[in-house]
């Protein structure tokens, strides 16, 4: 690393040479194109001069082009910064236990003096650094999902936003032991979703089943369609399995849409049964949760509920996915994702590891399907369409196929950047668009590459996947 | 003579209707080494596909300790006490050694998986070092003692290398020749080679086949092999 110091200097120069040309270039086009402007709307043709638009954008370019050589083109140098920094944090951290715990309980402490209402905000926020520093990122963000709803009780858009990111984290995982473990290519997810959605809703309305007797039941159903899939498409592999299960998705919806005695078709399915809380309903009758448990009616409650109910789906999805992982169906999911043939030459037999691999990624998608079914109180097949399906393999994708972590930091990321680019309506799908190219030009691999391993001799050691060669993985 | 522990009995097999193997005959005793050595495209892997199931045989019939497996599918054949190191090797690049050591262990019945481990790593002590590297990290002699390794986990009878020597460096062959050696003399496991480095194969084979599109040409003792004036011309002397 000591050629990057030396060399850091020279980078530097060099950075901002490049830049100066990419100006001097940028100032040459712009200078007649932005720089003047006729103008005839008052009176005779006139010239204007535009400097500041022409300075405005051949600085962006100066302050672009620099920042790319400088990031992009070395990233090991900006890389290895951005190590040092953060070891020096985690080492300051390590030193000064008791120093950092001082001044976190001083600093929160002198705001909940100066402003008592915040407290929540301020539990949170205490809460998940010092979990963070003592147990690491993952621990942190557990800590700070469940205390989530405490911070934000009043903040009913907040939770609601929360509980979508949810259950977008939690399909991420579903779909991630299919497409992250396993291999295989699902385009068509998103029919999973639907069919639980589909059996929670009409089983729902036709028994008056509760939630928690209906969720397995659409779970099982989702799984049972996953094998349905899953038999003839057991021969293709790649790009002819991403077709067929592409169509699968699109056969689901088009049913769907059309089997209108079942379904009621485009009109949808309305006023499913919400989610009781273990048989006591959220509402503000006698009979109900707040008159139960003696609190004030309030319909955040029921809110808070389910953001706990879908977390709990999640980690449900999370912890199952881990285990298996660890299991022999687990590991040769994730052999089979590397060679098949060699799996198959150990004797293991892969229509079985493909079957379940699609069954029990389906069953996640079919509870998490009965889930937005209470939740929304109402279901159609526009909830269903592809690129739902695409958004979920986008987030398994992006967040690095098999990592648990990233994928559920690429759904929060996904999910309140649509929701925080509302605003920009038609351009939300072109920063989305940029957002892909961006991640897929700086980590080909997703946000988390590494790929833990899940059984170890004496330490753990992990090499990154980037020394491994490219396209085998 | 005792039972042959692999017999193939007549074998055709095809690609389509191109035929690969025309009516071959190979036994291999428990204890011995046999090679089948052979030209690029002579139908050696092909021969091995075979005796996996994969193309299966369509005239003939593949028998492993008394039973016939000729139409078994793959998974099931090499659920037996067959286990194999395929032609490029093809561990699972991004698992770890011992994640790979694992897999194999996959379909070891009543095993101890930790006597199974100690044994490859004292074969090949470099795996042990390199146990929580990445399979895709390895060099090629490095993932060929890992290729031989995994197919040892599931402890096999009939030990089935293709092409241990492909793409590796003189010194790594002679190392991977001695460790199948060490398994035959110790061990008495049986191995069925198929290789293309002529001279080492014979040399350590109890028995050698020659295959010459898609038929046995020659067959004999490694060392009547080596001696044959065709084979030396063929396969040894490079056409001097």
């Amino acid at each position: 690393m000591s050629a990057t110091r030396t060399g850091n200097a020279s980078v530097l120069s060099h950075a901002l040479k490049d830049a100066l040309i990419a100006a001097i270039v940028a100032f040459g086009l712009f200078m007649l194109l932005l720089g003047f402007l006729t103008d005839d709307s008052r009176g005779p043709l006139r010239l204007l001069s535009r400097p500041v638009l022409l300075a405005t954008t051949v600085g962006i370019v100066f302050v672009g082009r620099f920042l790319i050589s400088l990031l992009y083109y070395n990233a090991a140098a900006l890389r290895y910064y951005l190590g040092e920094l953060w070891t020096a944090i985690c080492n300051f951290a390590r030193e000064f236990k008791i120093a950092l715990l001082v001044v976190l309980l001083l600093i929160g402490g002198g705001w909940i003096f100066f402003s008592p209402k915040d407290w929540p905000l301020i539990l949170i926020t205490v809460a998940t650094i010092l979990i963070g520093v003592r147990f690491g990122f993952s621990a942190a963000l557990l800590v700070f999902a469940a205390l989530f709803p405490v911070a934000f009780y009043n903040n009913p858009y907040f939770l609601g936003i929360a509980i979508i990111i949810l259950t977008y984290v939690m399909l991420g995982w579903g779909l991630n032991i299919v497409v992250g473990l396993a291999g295989l290519l699902d385009l068509g997810y998103v029919a999973f979703y639907a069919v639980g959605a589909y059996s929670y809703a009409i089983i729902a309305q036709a028994y008056g089943w509760s939630f928690w007797v209906c969720l397995p039941l659409a779970g099982l159903f989702a799984a049972f369609f996953g094998i349905l899939l899953g038999f003839p498409v057991l021969r293709l592999r790649g790009d002819y399995l991403a077709i067929v299960t592409l169509a699968f998705g699109e056969i689901v919806r088009i049913v769907l849409l059309n089997w209108v005695s079942f379904t009621n078709g485009p009109n949808g399915i309305g006023s499913i049964p919400r989610a009781s809380f273990f048989g006591i309903p959220f509402n503000a009758t006698d009979e109900g949760f707040a008159a139960k448990f003696g609190l004030e009616f309030d319909p955040t409650h029921r809110t808070v509920f389910l953001f706990y109910v879908i977390l709990a789906l999640a980690l449900i999805t999370n912890w199952v996915t881990i285990r298996l992982r660890k299991l022999p169906v687990g590991r040769a999911w994730e052999a089979l994702r590397e060679d098949e043939i060699a799996v198959r030459s150990l004797g293991i037999n892969p229509t079985n590891t493909k079957l379940t691999a699609f069954a029990i990624g389906a069953m996640f998608g079919g509870f998490a399907g009965a889930f937005f079914a209470t939740r929304q109180g109402f279901i159609s097949p526009d909830s269903f369409t592809f690129p739902e399906s695409a958004l979920i393999l986008a987030i398994v994708v992006l967040g690095g196929m098999g990592s648990q972590i990233g994928v559920a930091i690429a759904a929060t990321v996904m999910t309140a950047s649509f929701e925080l680019f509302r605003e920009f309506e038609q351009f939300r799908l072109v920063i989305f668009g940029f957002a892909m190219v961006g991640i897929m030009v700086w980590r080909p691999r997703g946000l988390v590459s590494t790929r833990e391993p899940t059984a170890y001799l004496k330490e753990r050691k992990t090499i990154s996947v980037e020394h491994v060669a490219e396209g085998r993985g | 003579m005792s039972e042959p522990l692999l017999s193939i009995k007549g074998v055709s097999a095809f690609y389509g209707s191109i035929a690969a193997l025309k009516g071959i005959d190979v036994d291999v005793m428990p204890g011995e080494i046999v090679t089948i050595i052979g030209a690029n495209g002579a139908g050696k892997s092909t021969l091995m596909m075979t005796i996996c199931g994969n193309p299966q045989a369509r005239e003939g019939r593949v028998i492993f300790e008394g039973r016939d497996i000729t139409h078994l599918p793959t998974h099931e054949i090499m659920r037996m006490k067959i286990a194999q190191s395929p032609e490029g090797r093809r561990i699972f690049p991004r698992m770890t050694v011992y994640e790979n050591l694992q897999m194999g262990a996959a379909t070891a019945e009543g095993g101890d998986f930790g006597s199974d481990l100690a044994r490859v790593y004292s074969l090949f002590p470099i795996l042990e070092k390199r146990s929580s590297q990445r399979g895709g990290t390895l060099s090629g002699g490095e993932q060929q003692m890992l290729a031989i390794g995994r197919a040892l986990m599931s402890r096999p009878r009939l030990l089935l290398l293709d092409e241990p020597s492909l793409g590796l460096a003189p010194l790594i062959v002679r190392q991977i020749f001695s460790a199948i050696r060490d398994l035959n003399q110790r061990e008495k496991l049986t191995i069925f080679l198929v290789e293309q480095n002529a001279f080492h194969a014979l040399k350590l084979a109890h028995r050698g086949y020659v295959m010459v599109n898609g038929r046995i040409a020659l067959q004999g003792t490694g060392r009547e092999l080596l001696e044959r004036p065709e084979v030396r011309s063929a396969y040894l002397e490079g056409g001097r």
